[in-house]
């Protein structure tokens, strides 16, 4: 955010609390190298800092918007899917949204509960004209979060909250774009591929772990058959619109396919994905695709730990659609 | 006609004993010297034509102009034609979806535009047609629009409601929702330091959605150059004021944000009301609300009749009492700027100028198929396909 405001005059950092930092410490020192008048504390108002968001865009400022957990842009749903998201479709791009970016921290921070834990990428899945990222890792976060400022289109950018905390990277210091709508392969494989983003990467880079070389208690329940399996590992990144070419590829070369989200399953991009990839691989799959994901129900905060996709659930998962 | 409305035994609202109702016809201005044809002459509103919190009253000395009050005539007669034009080609099922007509609300639209200047910023909500042919449209490309043709001003995907010219933000579909954008408007035009006006528009019945009070408290906290207008013309949809707002005094909603309240029939009022509140965010006072009591005269939409929720007798006394054209009229004709011959040929002028319109946005053709694809996202950044109509039907980039 720190080159974005050195490079574009334009560029404006605003939300609740921002300008001392935010509740996770993203705009830290932000207000004083650049002045309260490009980095400020909006009111608790979630729809109106995005409808805010959406007029200053649509004068050509780069607009950067925080709402302070994903869990709260409900009330500003309206404003994103309705204004944002349509504003150059019907306009007949005469106007746009283009520079506007919402930041938002979403995903199980592992005590948040029903109001801060929650994944609502995938409401936003039907509103064609929006972007919605999903970093890994510091490094990815900055060269997605530039990338989706300079995208011309309106981009929600969700933040796993956890990993503010627990991710430790060395981020080069210079500018650097990673491009929007491109998944990257983490690990190649040719048995299975296992598709997630954001908080999951790491569950299922464990997971695979675990697979290969299976701790002693668990090694009764990972048959010698499928230790060996070559599992490929994808973050997809971009959720909306999603890199349909990586993934139908990828399955195509390993006829199977585990999707892990935090998300609820019903409603959930895993649902859009499997149906998605099944019509495309339909005669290259040998098991069906399986989901891995928060249950149908709120985030409930003491069971936390059992509602997030574990390592443990995505290795039973892997299990069962290597064997199927 | 304005003894007709003072006749009236019904008050325009209701109102605590001994407050004053603020004037709504629409010819109470008089003459307070003779009118020239050459030069400006200075007329007077009628006392009651303002309400003010928090704030002093805009003068009620008004310097006008024979070319300008021809011009508004002009005007608007010319978006009246429109808007009837728009209204029987709905019913000739040739315009369809959603539609929303200003007729009896002309003198807000056009003396706004009149108050501002090209600088300034407008953005309003579902009655939009008319703003956009004053800031920079036209009629054929309003009613393109209308229609769904190519030569409309949105290339014939927006429709009703969403027209937008380099400084009109639009019309807007969703309900008080282009009012905290219309606040966004504002800060970039404070960031970048121009000494110009946003006016966010918005209705009685949008009034009450919490949005439009975020925006009223971050636009009074950041002092931005915005002008919140309250278009008050009675009804929100189908529910009159009385019975959807616990206050109907619009103009004293901003809180620490001073109102004023404006004869909305009266184009020299509008005209005087816009200017002071222009002068009031230039002048770096922070933003000020206004709300025009106005009056329209058809349906909330299309598919509304209109008397379902107000007798026609209603309807009929407003049209014949305190119509904003008919008012200007009569403020031409008695103070002698020109004759009824004069403006009659104005009126058939506006009538041809509109039918001229329909006649090329009705041989223009629909948006090809493949702009279906197209302004969904910025070229070049498109996912890899899209989805069409039918199973079949994918559209690669």
């Amino acid at each position: 955010m720190s080159i974005a405001l050195m490079k574009d005059d334009l560029a404006v950092v605003f939300g609740e609390d921002v300008a001392f930092g935010g509740v996770f410490r993203c705009t830290m020192g932000l207000a004083e190298e650049f002045g309260r008048e490009r980095v400020f504390n909006t009111p608790l108002t979630e729809q109106g800092i995005a409808g805010f968001g959406i007029g200053l865009a649509s004068m050509g400022h780069t607009a950067i918007a925080e709402i302070q957990f994903a869990d709260y842009i409900f009330p500003a749903f309206d404003q994103i899917v309705n204004e944002a998201a349509k504003h150059r479709f019907r306009s007949g791009s005469q106007f746009d949204v283009g520079s506007l970016t919402i930041r938002c921290p979403t995903m199980s921070v592992g005590h948040g509960g029903l109001y801060h834990s929650q994944s609502p990428e995938g409401f936003f899945l039907g509103a064609s004209g929006l972007k919605v990222v999903i970093p890994r890792s510091p490094i990815q976060a900055k060269g997605l979060l530039l990338g989706a400022i300079r995208d011309p289109n309106p981009v929600i950018f969700m933040e796993p909250k956890i990993l503010y905390r627990s991710a430790v990277e060395q981020v080069p210091m210079d500018d650097y774009e990673i491009p929007l709508g491109k998944a990257e392969t983490l690990t190649r494989g040719s048995d299975l591929t296992v598709l997630t983003w954001g908080t999951p990467v790491y569950h299922c880079e464990t997971a695979l772990h675990m697979l290969s070389s299976p701790p002693e208690s668990l090694a009764k329940h990972i048959p010698a058959s499928v230790r060996s399996a070559k599992v490929e590992l994808i973050d997809l990144r971009t959720i909306l619109p999603w890199d349909v070419e990586t993934v139908t590829e990828s399955v195509r070369r390993t006829g199977r396919l585990v999707i892990v989200h935090e998300a609820s399953r019903t409603g959930g991009v895993g649902g859009e994905i499997a149906a998605e990839i099944q019509n495309r691989c339909f005669l290259k799959l040998n098991a069906p695709v399986k989901r891995v994901t928060g249950w149908d129900t709120p985030v409930p905060m003491q069971y936390e730990k059992f509602y997030i996709p574990d390592a443990l659930r995505i290795l039973d998962a892997m299990v069962e659609t290597l064997n199927y | 006609m304005a003894s007709l409305a003072r006749l009236s035994t019904r008050l325009p609202r209701k109102l605590p004993l001994g407050a004053r109702a603020l004037q709504t016809s629409a010819d109470s201005t008089t003459l307070t010297e003779d009118a020239s044809h050459s030069k400006p002459f200075t007329v007077k509103l009628h006392e009651d034509s303002f309400q003010s919190h928090r704030t002093d009253t805009p003068s009620l000395e008004v310097e006008v102009s024979k070319d300008e009050l021809l011009g508004m005539y002009k005007t608007m007669t010319t978006m009246r034609r429109m808007e009837m034009a728009a209204d029987a080609l709905y019913k000739q099922k040739l315009i369809r979806g959603f539609c929303h007509l200003a007729i009896g609300q002309e003198a807000v639209s056009v003396g706004l535009e009149a108050g501002i200047t090209p600088d300034d910023r407008v953005i309003t909500a579902y009655r939009c047609h008319p703003f956009a042919v004053l800031r920079g449209g036209t009629i054929k490309g309003v009613i393109g629009e209308l229609l769904g043709r190519q030569c409309g001003m949105s290339h014939g995907k927006g429709g009703s409601m969403h027209i937008f010219t380099k400084s009109f933000f639009g019309g807007n579909g969703i309900v008080g929702a282009q009012v905290p954008v219309g606040a966004g408007i504002a800060f970039a035009q404070k960031y970048l330091e121009r000494p110009v006006a946003t006016y966010a528009m918005y209705g009685d019945g949008a009034s009450n959605q919490g949005q439009v009070f975020e925006a009223f408290n971050m636009a009074k906290l950041w002092d931005l150059p915005c002008v919140f207008v309250c278009e008050n013309n009675k009804y929100g949809m189908g529910t009159s004021a009385e019975r959807s707002s616990s206050n109907t005094e619009y103009y004293t909603r901003g809180d620490k944000i001073p109102g004023i309240q404006a004869n909305g029939m009266d184009i020299i009022a509008v005209k005087q009301a816009v200017k002071y509140t222009r002068d009031w965010v230039t002048s770096g006072k922070g933003p000020i609300l206004l709300e025009f009591v106005t009056y329209r005269y058809g349906g909330h939409s299309m598919s509304d009749p209109g008397t379902t929720y107000r007798t026609r007798e209603e309807i009929q006394r407003m049209r014949s009492t305190q119509d904003p054209i008919r008012g200007l009229q009569r403020y031409i004709e008695e103070w002698g700027l020109a004759t009824e011959e004069d403006l009659k040929k104005f009126d058939k002028e506006a009538k041809a100028e509109v039918d001229h319109a329909v006649e090329e946005a009705k041989a223009s053709p629909v948006p090809l198929e493949k702009d279906l694809w197209t302004d969904i996202y910025y070229k070049g950044t498109e996912p890899p396909y899209m989805r069409g109509r039918e199973r079949e039907e994918i559209h690669y980039y």
